[in-house]
């Protein structure tokens, strides 16, 4: 009786001992799964999910506060990338936070641009250059397409423009689907 | 008309025959190649127009040197390489530069890229011209690549790859083996054919100039067996030279495929994702090589080539020496093409190549064929049929992937698994289509998966960038703020702790003694001004309600 009792008590030291050294060295810093599902999202840092960034949002959907059906710049690829991710359905995109649209880059008309500086400081990935009361201008590769500058812009001086394709960025195009034996 | 069915014996010849390894599959499509092979190749006519796209190579497109205006001489440099992997243009004829501008080039899109286009001036004037000739010898073989990309020569096969970096293996690769590619697999095509029939030791010479560039030990002129022509010129070209052959290789689609050829000639395999020099092997195509000759023995850059223009709707099938940049228009015309009854244009040949939206492209560096087939004799499209898995694919694929597995995947858009099935090491050779009882455009699917697969990775690297981008303008933001924060402190601290009641009611009326200050000054003004134009009394006016412009100085 003794004997039982003290060899599993004797274990259950051990095992105690083991899971927590186990839980200090191998402690993971900060939340894994928010870094995996902000990997899969689009980075624009647009706010159309209603939440203040991507990281932001990813941090809700890990939470359980979000859907994975809010980001319209990563349509259908995001959220299936993401429901592969968490396990969980795929759905159509909310049409509450937006409509999928070709990827676009701002361009401002460097003639009206008077140089007031809010663009720059509502473009959250620092693609704008300029100073203040000079020309400002998008470093095309870096836009995101976010469309936050276009609002803040008191002489509409910065429209949206759809990517054009090149040779370089040119794809073969889906074949058309099989015929079925009728 | 020569089909598969009768292969053409050779003669038995001196040499001993060396061992060949045999690759998996391939396929023996109708060859169709005598139409255009049996006639002498002709030098088209001087067109009064020439196209010239920027990026008509592998790599960067190249930067345009001259103006619209600008005279140009034959063989002038009028766009730079930009960049390691990219090659410059020379114009092919003299004239004057008269657009640089987006226009239509030859590729599968059918979108328009920068050109650069030259109104001939009839005369074909040829800028001064130093040929190093055989001082090639005494050169660095680096300072001879230099040579080779000034001259804009790229792999004329097909794929463009520029001829400097693969002349270029390496300080720490030994490159046993140069093989030059005079197989010619593809249908219809004959351009090979006969540059090798007639230019033998053009090609040779520019053969002994690439190995002296990669120091090799062994030259390998590989030539199929359907065209023992040029293997008997081949032959008698490199008479006392040691260490070349001629090897005539079996006939069978993709043999011209490099990889293939390799496996062919020496019984090794390229790795996946890897290149033939980690092997020690290079592999030329057979025009490069004359274009190597040329730009080394009569310092002209790579302006012109040869051309199969061949097909059903084609009266005279033959090839032509070409200017780069010719519209294929005048191609056609020149072998009496039925324009009213072209069905489709394809340049390349019948497997690997793409067909063309208009007559009115211009020839570029890899155009080695084009194929006009007639309306009227094309066979109706057959209908695409569900896949039956019968495999037939996977027996024909000579780089052993197995195709339907990549289609089903790519089908579904899958494009992870269609990796894991090695989606990259798929040469596009069209085998599998061919064979595919149920007519599937299984090569389509490959590239759209290719393509889906480039796109989303591009798209990938974009969102770290903005991520990147993003976390350093929030970390810029946060420290602008502690910083301020900061100041305000460092401020607060630095002012006199005993203020208390007293020291605040010192200051307020310091503030209102200013203001006082500043009206009364304001007051005397207006009144200075009242004073010199009395019949108006504007200030008075505006004075009650105090809603003077010049307030606003004041907040």
């Amino acid at each position: 009786m003794l004997a039982a009792i003290l060899a599993l008590g004797l274990l259950a030291v051990a095992f105690g001992l083991m899971l927590g050294f186990a839980s200090i060295r191998f402690k993971v810093e900060g939340d894994p799964i928010v870094d995996k599902i902000d990997a899969l999202l689009p980075q624009t840092q647009c706010g159309q999910c209603g939440f203040p960034g991507c990281r932001p949002y990813a941090t809700a959907i890990a939470g359980g506060e979000a859907d994975i059906n809010q980001c319209p710049p990563g349509g259908e690829t995001t959220i299936i990338a993401l429901a592969d991710l968490l396990g969980r359905d795929p759905k159509p995109l909310n049409p509450e936070n937006g409509a999928v649209k070709p990827k676009m880059v701002a361009i401002i008309d460097e003639n009206i641009c008077i140089g007031c500086t809010l663009c720059i400081q509502a473009c959250p990935v620092d693609a704008i250059l300029g100073a203040a009361k000079h020309m400002h201008t998008i470093i095309a590769a870096e836009c995101t397409g976010c469309e936050l500058c276009v609002a803040p812009c008191p002489v509409d001086c910065i429209s949206m423009v759809p990517i054009q394709h090149n040779i370089l960025t040119w794809k073969w195009p889906a074949p058309p689907p099989d015929m079925r034996p009728g | 008309m020569s089909g598969p069915a009768d292969p053409i014996r050779l003669p038995p010849e001196p040499p001993p025959k060396p061992r060949l390894w045999r690759f998996s599959g391939g396929v023996s499509p109708p060859y169709n190649k005598t139409m255009s092979s049996v006639h002498e190749t002709t030098v088209a006519r001087l067109p009064a127009r020439l196209i010239l796209p920027l990026h008509q190579h592998i790599g960067e497109a190249a930067d345009p040197l001259v103006k619209v205006g600008d005279q140009v001489l034959k063989g002038q440099q009028i766009a730079r390489a930009n960049g390691y992997v990219s090659a410059p243009v020379h114009a092919p004829t003299s004239g004057r530069i008269t657009s640089i501008a987006e226009y239509p080039i030859p590729h599968p899109s059918g979108l328009s890229a920068l050109c650069i286009v030259v109104d001939s001036d009839g005369r074909d004037q040829w800028r001064e011209r130093a040929p190093l000739g055989d001082q090639f010898a005494a050169l660095e073989p680096s300072a001879l690549r230099n040579v080779i990309r000034e001259a804009g020569i790229v792999g004329l096969g097909g794929a463009g790859f520029p001829t400097y970096i693969k002349l270029n293996p390496g300080h720490d690769k030994v490159i046993d083996t140069l093989v030059v590619n005079g197989v010619e697999c593809e249908p219809y095509i004959t351009c090979d054919d006969r540059l090798m029939r007639e230019r033998p030791s053009d090609i040779i010479q520019g053969l002994i100039i690439a190995r002296h560039a990669l120091q090799a030990r062994q030259c390998l002129i590989a030539i199929e067996e359907n065209k023992p022509e040029a293997i008997e010129a081949m032959r008698r070209a490199i008479e006392g030279l040691e260490n070349f052959a001629v090897v005539p290789v079996p006939t069978l689609y993709p043999q011209g495929d490099a990889k293939r050829l390799i496996k062919t000639l020496t019984g090794k395999e390229v790795p996946s994702n890897g290149l033939s020099m980690q092997i020690g092997v290079v592999v030329v195509n057979v025009g490069t090589a004359a274009a190597i000759y040329r730009a080394i023995y009569h310092d002209e850059p790579l302006i012109s080539r040869y051309t199969t223009i061949t097909g059903t709707a084609v009266a005279a099938p033959r090839n032509l020496e070409v200017l780069i940049g010719t519209p294929i228009r005048e191609l056609l015309e020149q072998c009496a093409a039925d324009s009213s009854d072209l069905g489709e244009l394809i340049m390349g040949g019948p497997m690997m190549g793409f067909a063309l939206q208009s007559i009115d492209l211009p020839v570029i560096k890899t155009t080695n064929c084009l194929l006009a087939l007639a309306r009227s004799k094309q066979p109706p499209a057959p209908t695409v049929m569900p896949c039956i898995r019968c495999g037939a694919c996977m027996d024909a694929c000579p780089v052993n992937l197995m195709p339907q597995q990549m289609y089903w995947h790519a089908k579904a858009k899958d494009f992870e698994k269609t990796q894991e099935y090695n989606l990259f090491d798929c040469i596009e050779c069209g085998c599998c289509s061919y064979v595919c009882p149920s007519h599937l455009p299984l090569v389509q699917y490959y590239r759209y998966a290719k393509g889906e697969i480039w796109t989303a990775e591009r798209e990938r690297e974009k969102a770290d960038l903005a991520r990147t981008r993003h976390e350093s303008r929030q970390a810029r933001l946060e420290r602008e703020k502690a910083e301020k924060e900061a100041r305000r402190k460092a401020k607060q601290a630095a002012m006199p702790q005993d203020m208390g009641q007293q020291g605040r009611e010192a200051k307020q009326a310091e503030i209102q003694a200013a203001m006082d200050r500043a009206r009364q000054r304001r007051d005397e003004a207006i009144a200075r001004v009242q004073h010199q134009r009395e019949p108006t009394p504007p200030a008075s006016a505006a004075a009650p309600d105090g809603s003077r412009p010049d307030d606003d100085h004041q907040t």
